[in-house]
């Protein structure tokens, strides 16, 4: 597995966490954290496919 | 005498020698790490109903650390591709970047670290319990002095999670009254034993990869001159074992700050 690879998992995973912390955030009252929770998620996976998109040529092995 | 395989691919096992040794590596980190998560998972499990504690952890630079490190996992990728596409330089920034976020997450550990040794858990004669920051404890004087509150039950202490904004006053106790007095070390209780522990484990990973970070930064960018292709794999194994540390974290951050 290459590095392109885990760093895909990772970005999954970041994922994952933003959306967990952002329900965190809204069940304990905290808006302003949980939008922020939420916008993080947006943009880790805009940045997934832009990450994906330029590293086309790179194997996954 | 060669090294083999270090940038061609072995036909038996389809990578390079290097990649199939971090692998191997991580997947003893894997057992470490599991063990260490299995028994945060059966103490919380196994504990009496009200004294596993909520709350103690500074969420604010928690969520800062895990930035911190997100962005590392970033630059790493980054000093990789650019040592793909052959631009050095940007390596370097990238590899620079990196060093800086982990410079920087050790800091902001040290400080919640500085937070939990300076809490004290003060009994006193009269019944009531002071919690809070130690101020002073000059053992000249006959009492010390520390930012906190006072509480007459100790299930008070435990679950911080909706009194975060409890009021937090200076007080002075003399010493005469004090019971007994224990700071929240690792030895305070079973959670902060593994949060001392995971996150201690953590940090010292943290430290490895930046050492060999360092290195390959430094004096390793020597080999970039003679055999590019080779430094680029010992970049791309540096930065295998920098995301596993970084997936670790992310483990850590809602098991032990959002729990």
């Amino acid at each position: 597995m290459s590095l392109k690879t885990f760093h895909l998992i990772f970005v999954t995973m970041l994922t994952a966490l933003s959306c967990a912390f952002s329900g965190w955030a809204f069940a304990g009252g905290r808006l302003l954290a949980g939008l922020g929770g939420i916008a993080t998620a947006i943009l880790v996976v805009v940045y997934g496919i832009y990450f994906l998109k330029k590293l086309k040529k790179i194997s996954y092995l | 005498m060669e090294i083999p395989y270090t940038v061609e691919v072995r036909p038996d096992t389809g990578i390079y020698n290097a990649k199939l040794g971090i692998w191997l590596f991580l997947a003893s980190e894997v057992m470490l790490f599991g063990g260490l998560f299995s028994a945060y998972v059966l103490l919380r499990v196994g504990a009496e109903p009200g004294t596993w504690p909520h709350g103690w952890q500074n969420v604010a630079l928690g969520t800062t650390n895990t930035i911190v490190l997100a962005l590392s996992a970033i630059t790493t990728l980054l000093a990789w591709v650019s040592c793909k596409v052959g631009q050095f330089g940007r390596f370097k920034f990238f590899h620079a970047c990196t060093l800086l976020l982990a410079a920087t997450f050790l800091c902001i550990k040290v400080v919640e670290y500085h937070e939990h040794l300076n809490n004290y858990e003060i009994y006193l004669t009269n019944g009531q319990i002071a919690d809070g920051q130690m101020v002073e404890n000059d053992p000249k004087h006959d009492y010390l002095i520390i930012t906190g509150r006072e509480v007459t039950d100790e299930s008070a202490l435990i679950d911080l999670r909706s009194q975060k904004y409890a009021r937090e006053t200076t007080f002075q106790i003399p010493r005469s009254e004090i019971k007994v007095m224990q700071n929240y070390g690792p030895w305070h209780n079973d959670y902060l034993a593994l949060y001392f522990t995971l996150t201690g484990l953590h940090a010292l990973h943290i430290l490895a990869g930046s050492i060999v970070i360092g290195y390959l930064w430094g004096p390793g960018r020597k080999l970039w001159k003679t055999d590019p292709a080779r430094f680029t794999n010992r970049v791309e194994v540096s930065g295998l074992f920098w995301h596993f540390v970084d997936l670790i974290w992310i483990f850590l951050f809602p098991v032990l700050y959002l729990t």
